[in-house]
């Protein structure tokens, strides 16, 4: 009973189940932060339109992307990986998402930011479906914490198109 | 005569109930921790609800949950032991049978994880992907690495446990 051994095994199992408890409660006061992120995006120009060789449309695209993510950081924030994507139907896809910029967020200071990039990712369609074809351009943001459950959410931004031929 | 009889007889059940008493907690510790394993599976829904390392399982352990861009999934690619856990990139999910075609990438990875999966493969489909990752335990994942790479440590972790349940029964 007062073996160190046995004082031993106690004391790590107290400091373990201490520290599952503390890392819970941080967990959870993310719950009450008050969020409201917001963002812009402008196509700045379509660089390249074409059909490739395998018979998928391809574009390559200039985007500005405006946003303010400061409020999505709190004590417990490791950082926040933000991404575009492009979201669009097609006859045979009910739903095609791609990524066409992302970036790690380490801290709040970095989390308001302007930035024209062409897309990092390639847009490359399953099929030639792409002439005319009306997006959204969606700003997703995941929140990665020190310690506990990720929380994603995202602002969706509709009324985008490409041209109705190949350039 | 009678009381050293007396004497042998009693000492004896006191060294049965002694084996019994620890047979029983060293199964207590063994079952306590099979509960809370399976308890993490029915709560995850998850075949592997705790990943750092392999499961061998290839299913999925959610079937109707659909994969969207941004999350971050543990996959398996045939000819390799360990699941990789990556950020979804693209998805294009097919209208009529809801099969869904997904690339993935690492964060800090400058390339797509194309060079990862199988020759020929361009695409993750939902037999590949065993679940997605919700949140984070710090360090955590350390025990299960140190105890995958080397093995011995293991046994002596289980060898001392059992131990130091026999010992503190005296």
């Amino acid at each position: 009973m007062h073996s160190f051994g046995y004082r031993a095994n106690a004391l790590l199992t107290f400091s373990l189940t201490a520290l599952a408890f503390i890392c819970a409660i941080a967990s959870f006061s993310d719950n009450f932060s008050n969020q409201n992120p917001s963002a812009e995006i402008q196509i700045v120009n379509i660089n390249r339109f074409k059909k490739q060789s395998y018979g998928n449309d391809e574009v390559s695209l200039t985007l500005d992307i405006t946003a303010d993510l400061q409020s999505l950081f709190t004590w417990n924030t490791k950082q926040v990986f933000a991404f575009v994507a492009a979201e669009y139907e097609t006859p045979k896809n009910s739903l095609n998402q791609v990524s066409l910029w992302d970036a790690i967020i380490p801290d709040k200071e970095h989390a308001k930011f302007r930035v024209q990039t062409s897309n990092k990712y390639r847009f490359i369609d399953q099929g030639h479906n792409l002439r005319g074809k009306e997006f959204n351009l969606t700003l997703h943001w995941h929140v990665m914490p020190k310690t506990g459950k990720m929380f994603a959410d995202k602002i969706v931004m509709p009324g985008y198109s490409l041209p109705d031929a190949y350039k | 005569m009678g009381l050293i009889g007396e004497k042998i007889d009693s000492i004896k059940s006191i060294q049965i109930r002694q084996l019994l008493t620890q047979a029983i907690s060293l199964g207590m510790i063994v079952t306590s921790a099979l509960i809370i394993w399976k308890a993490l599976m029915c709560v995850t829904g998850s075949e592997s609800p705790v990943v750092v390392v392999l499961s061998e399982s290839m299913e999925p352990g959610f079937k109707r949950d659909p994969i969207r861009a941004g999350e971050i999934v543990v996959f398996n690619i045939v000819g390799r032991d360990i699941p990789i856990v990556h950020r979804v990139i693209k998805v294009h999910e097919r209208e009529n049978t809801g099969e869904v075609d997904v690339l993935t990438k690492g964060d800090k990875n400058l390339d797509d994880d194309r060079l990862l999966y199988a020759k020929g493969q361009l695409w993750l489909h939902r037999h590949h992907i065993m679940g997605r990752a919700v949140g984070f335990l710090p360090y955590v994942g350390w025990v299960t690495i140190i105890m995958t790479e080397k093995p011995i440590i293991k046994y002596i972790l289980i060898g001392a446990l059992g131990l130091l349940v026999i010992k503190s029964k005296d």
